[in-house]
């Protein structure tokens, strides 16, 4: 971040519901910080995008307070938040063209004709889309426009963007490119980004922190590497990532190592992270590349499982196993050139590190 | 590619492409079009019943209402031998023309009352020649009594053969007729009518000898025939022709002049008034652009078009009112329709549909039962009045007058043709995305702003739909006017309707018609210069 002039934000106790008999939000407390970039990921219905409309002022909260810079907003009508943002479906202005899209927020701060058109020459500059200016939003493409609202979410230097997933209209591959351009534009305006997206892929390459939403909460909010390796429990460590589940009781728990017995009685070791004693029952949460195929003897867990299905992949193979009562088991095998003897319905010996599975709550 | 021999045929390919064809042979742009075609039929054929009761009912019948605006065979058909007679008069001469034209009327107004036409064109003619209805029905009811007996006796005299019938067979066979003697022959048919009306075809006319006015006519072609005429006549290969002719050679001076101009003199003196022959000249060509003169407050007089004399005038000031009048009240459809249309837009499905159903209610309920519901709201001892005197507002002497004019005819119109103007708008606004306004918004702008900005331009097109829709069909509103709008109320509709209803001036009201058909296209196009009809969206 070459300079941070982003804005503060801070959700304190905030609540909303709609209709009076359900919270959409429940208890959101969450800190922004200056330039930061920071995504709420969740399945949709999960308050998210209510969060954002909050922030940007187009809902009320029901309860708690809003801060922008320490300053409270809830009383403060939209117009005034100074807040850029940009919308799922662009919500460029039809009946004007790219520059006087541009130009609008301009117009209204009442910059001299000169400026505005340095502005937009700039911003459109920045999104590499200096010869559009004439044309109409509806002669763009869709990455195009996209581009045009982010330029135009920008040009009037906001302190803090609000994207409400701003590529969930495009194609895989314009996606990903947007994905790095986003990500690089905030690193040199240095300006808050609030991104919001159901996309976990683009959570976890664009932000600096992620939030999790789940049920009118936040679950976890982490950076991305912290969410994927370390997550606080099944629901994250479910939605983010490929994720393996085994069930069973803790047995043992010594500081921060328990020992699982499962469900067919095989035993594990795992971190606890988020277990409520001995006895009580937890899920393994396992990613699929820490499991090793040939398990060194050193490995603490050792596990023999039956092979279901192969899927070669190139630069890996993805096998399908029964492992333990869980007929879904993953195991992703980096592709080495060895030639494997992996057959359908073979068993086969599989291993893997205690700090790499987690214990969690229980999945019922 | 190596290979010469592919290279070649890969060169000439292009040239014997030209024209492709299909694996039959035909050429592929042939093929096609057949392909076409038949969809086309096919097409067509669907059509084809709407195309074919619409062609009936609706574009043959107003085709031929607005070719009444400027047909006018009436005077050429009732007065055929006047009409060319008149030909050799001048208008301008000041002078009543002379026997010659009152010979052929006399002729043609025998036929014309036998036939009772003569009312008719006399009522046609009095549009243009206030008066000259009741000069026809006096002359009509006198014409059978004129008398030629002189010229007849002198024809006979000369000989008898003019008397009978055969001569008369001889005359019409010979190779003279019709050319040499055009009066005579239009005479001739003028009395074949008669007879044929007279006696209901229970007598052939070729067995007869003319009535006495043929003879007048017969008379003015042989004083306008140059001698050698008479003498080849004299000289025709039939001995009746030769022998009628050849008792005339030299006499044609001595033969006594027919008397009508007197006698039409005697009948009224107005018949010796130049402009009722100007009229009658002037509306003789088949077609006419009097109704449409008469259509704008103007007429031709003997020198020219001329605006009628100011208190005469009265169709441009009832268009004018007409469109001044569907300009408010689409003015007010705009500022009423406009908020129920984003309310409609934005509630929640639910109570829009409830709403919808209340703007639609108008609709279900009989123009006649809402117009009459607005008289009963608007009259001077109504409900509204009342009303305001009771809360006190007006007082009990000056109660509000906003029925049978202007104001009636505004409110009530505004009324019926809401829907028309809320439906389009409603139908654009439900596509324009909330998140414009929220953009707007989060970019600074006040709700002024972005409602002027960024709202009410992506709604013109709706605005535009509504108003065309609104305008066109309150300009050629006719039964509220009617029923709500007095005198100063009334749309250029209801002179219309009055004329083909009660004055039966066809002609005028499909001048009028027309003219108010043009004044829409006119608008329509000018609405597409200025607006683009592509900017147009019904939904």
């Amino acid at each position: 971040m070459s300079e941070t002039r982003g804005a503060a934000v801070r959700f304190e106790k905030v609540q909303k519901s709609y209709d009076g008999e359900n919270l959409v939000v429940k208890d959101l407390n969450l800190d922004i910080a200056p330039g930061e970039f920071l995504t709420m990921l969740g399945p949709s219905g999960s308050g998210k995008t209510t969060c954002l409309m909050m922030l940007a002022g187009f809902e009320p909260a029901t309860h708690g307070e809003i801060y922008l810079n320490d300053r409270p907003i809830n009383n403060v009508p939209p117009y005034k938040r100074g807040i850029g943002m940009v919308f799922q479906n662009y919500a460029l202005f039809p009946h004007m063209t790219v520059a006087e899209n541009l130009a609008f927020p301009l117009q209204i701060r009442k910059m001299s004709k000169s400026d505005q058109e340095a502005k937009v020459k700039r911003a459109l500059e920045m999104v590499e889309l200096g010869a559009f200016g004439n044309r109409r939003p509806a002669q763009l493409s869709g990455g195009q426009q996209q581009r045009v609202a982010v330029a135009r979410a920008l040009v009037f230097d906001p302190e803090l963007v609000l994207m409400d997933e701003p590529l969930g209209a495009l194609d895989k591959q314009l996606r990903e490119q947007m994905q790095y351009e986003i990500k690089h534009i905030h690193e040199n305006l240095g300006v808050s980004v609030v991104y919001v997206t159901h996309d976990q892929t683009e959570a976890l390459t664009m932000s600096d922190r992620v939030a999790v939403f789940e049920d009118g909460r936040i679950q976890q909010l982490s950076a991305p590497d912290v969410l994927y390796e370390s997550p606080q429990n099944s629901f994250v460590a479910q939605f983010i990532g490929e994720n393996n589940k085994l069930s069973g009781k803790v047995t043992k728990l010594k500081g921060n190592v328990c020992e699982v017995e499962l469900d067919d009685g095989t035993m594990l070791k795992a971190d606890a992270v988020n277990v409520e004693g001995v006895g009580s029952r937890t899920t393994i949460s396992l990613r699929p590349e820490r499991v090793e195929m040939y398990p060194d003897k050193k490995l603490e867990n050792q596990i023999e499982g039956t092979i279901r299905e192969v899927l070669y992949l190139g630069d890996h193979l993805r096998v399908v196993m029964s492992v333990a009562g869980n007929p879904e088991f993953i195991v992703k095998v980096r592709n080495r050139g060895e030639r494997w003897q992996l057959a359908e319905g073979q068993k086969q010996k599989i291993g893997w590190a205690a700090s790499d599975c987690k214990a969690l709550d229980p999945v019922a | 590619m190596s290979d010469p021999a592919t290279a070649a045929v890969t060169a000439t390919t292009p040239a014997r492409e030209e024209v492709l064809t299909t694996h039959d042979g035909q050429p592929l742009k042939k093929s096609l079009a057949r392909a076409l075609r038949r969809e086309k039929m096919r097409a067509l054929m669907l059509v084809a019943p709407l195309l074919i009761f619409i062609l009936i009912t609706f574009i043959f019948p107003i085709g031929d209402m607005l070719f009444r605006s400027v047909e006018n065979n009436i005077v050429g058909d009732t007065l055929p031998g006047t009409v060319r007679a008149l030909q050799n008069w001048d208008s301008l001469s000041g002078e009543a023309p002379g026997e010659t034209v009152f010979a052929a009327f006399a002729d043609d107004m025998m036929v014309a009352q036998e036939e009772k036409t003569h009312t008719r064109l006399g009522s046609r003619l009095n549009y243009d020649q206030p008066g000259i209805s009741s000069l026809f029905r006096k002359s009509g009811r006198r014409i059978a009594k004129m008398d030629n007996e002189a010229q007849v006796e002198a024809f006979k005299a000369a000989n008898p053969l003019w008397g009978e019938a055969a001569g008369w067979q001889a005359l019409r066979n010979s190779d003279a007729w019709p050319d040499a003697l055009p009066a005579t022959a239009i005479s001739w048919a003028n009395f074949s009518r008669f007879v044929e009306s007279d006696k209901r075809g229970k007598v052939d006319p070729a067995n007869e000898v003319p009535y006495s006015f043929t003879f007048a006519a017969l008379d003015e072609d042989l004083k306008a025939m140059p001698p050698e005429t008479l003498q080849s006549l004299a000289s025709s290969s039939n001995a009746d022709v030769a022998a009628m002719f050849g008792s005339l050679q030299g006499k044609v001076a001595d033969i006594p002049p027919s008397t009508y101009k007197e006698q039409f003199l005697q009948v009224d003196m107005d018949w010796g008034l130049v402009e009722n022959w100007a009229t009658i000249k002037r509306l003789s060509p088949e077609f006419t652009d009097g109704y449409f003169l008469a259509a704008v407050d103007a007429e031709r007089r003997a020198d020219g078009v001329h605006m009628k004399p100011e208190n005469e005038r009265l169709y441009i000031m009832l268009f004018w009112r007409t469109i001044l009048m569907s300009v408010m009240i689409t003015v007010s459809c705009i500022l009423l329709g406009y908020p129920i249309a984003y309310l409609l837009a934005n509630l929640p499905v639910r109570t829009s549909n409830m709403l919808m159903i209340l703007v639609l209610l108008p609709f279900w309920t009989s123009l006649l039962v809402r117009t009459s519901a607005w008289k009963v709201l608007l009259q001077q001892q109504g409900v509204i009045n009342d009303v305001l005197v009771w809360i006190g507002l007006i007082d009990d002497t000056n109660r509000l007058v906003m029925i049978n004019n202007m104001t009636g005819t505004i409110i009530a119109m505004t009324h019926i043709l809401l829907p028309f103007m809320i439906l389009p708008l409603f139908s654009v606004m439900k596509t324009i995305s909330p998140s414009y306004v929220r953009a707007a918004k989060s970019m600074g702008a006040t709700d002024w702003t972005t409602f002027w900005r960024i709202y009410f331009p992506n709604t013109v097109p709706g605005i535009g739909a509504g108003s065309i829709l609104v305008f066109i069909l309150a300009i050629g509103y006719y039964i509220t006017p009617e029923l709500v709008g007095g005198t100063s109320g009334v749309f250029i509709s209801n002179r219309i309707a009055y004329h083909i209803s009660s004055s039966l001036n066809w002609g005028l009201a499909a001048a009028l018609g027309s003219i108010l058909l043009i004044l829409v296209l006119g608008l329509y196009w000018l609405y597409d210069r200025i607006v683009g009809i592509d900017n147009v969206k019904l939904g």
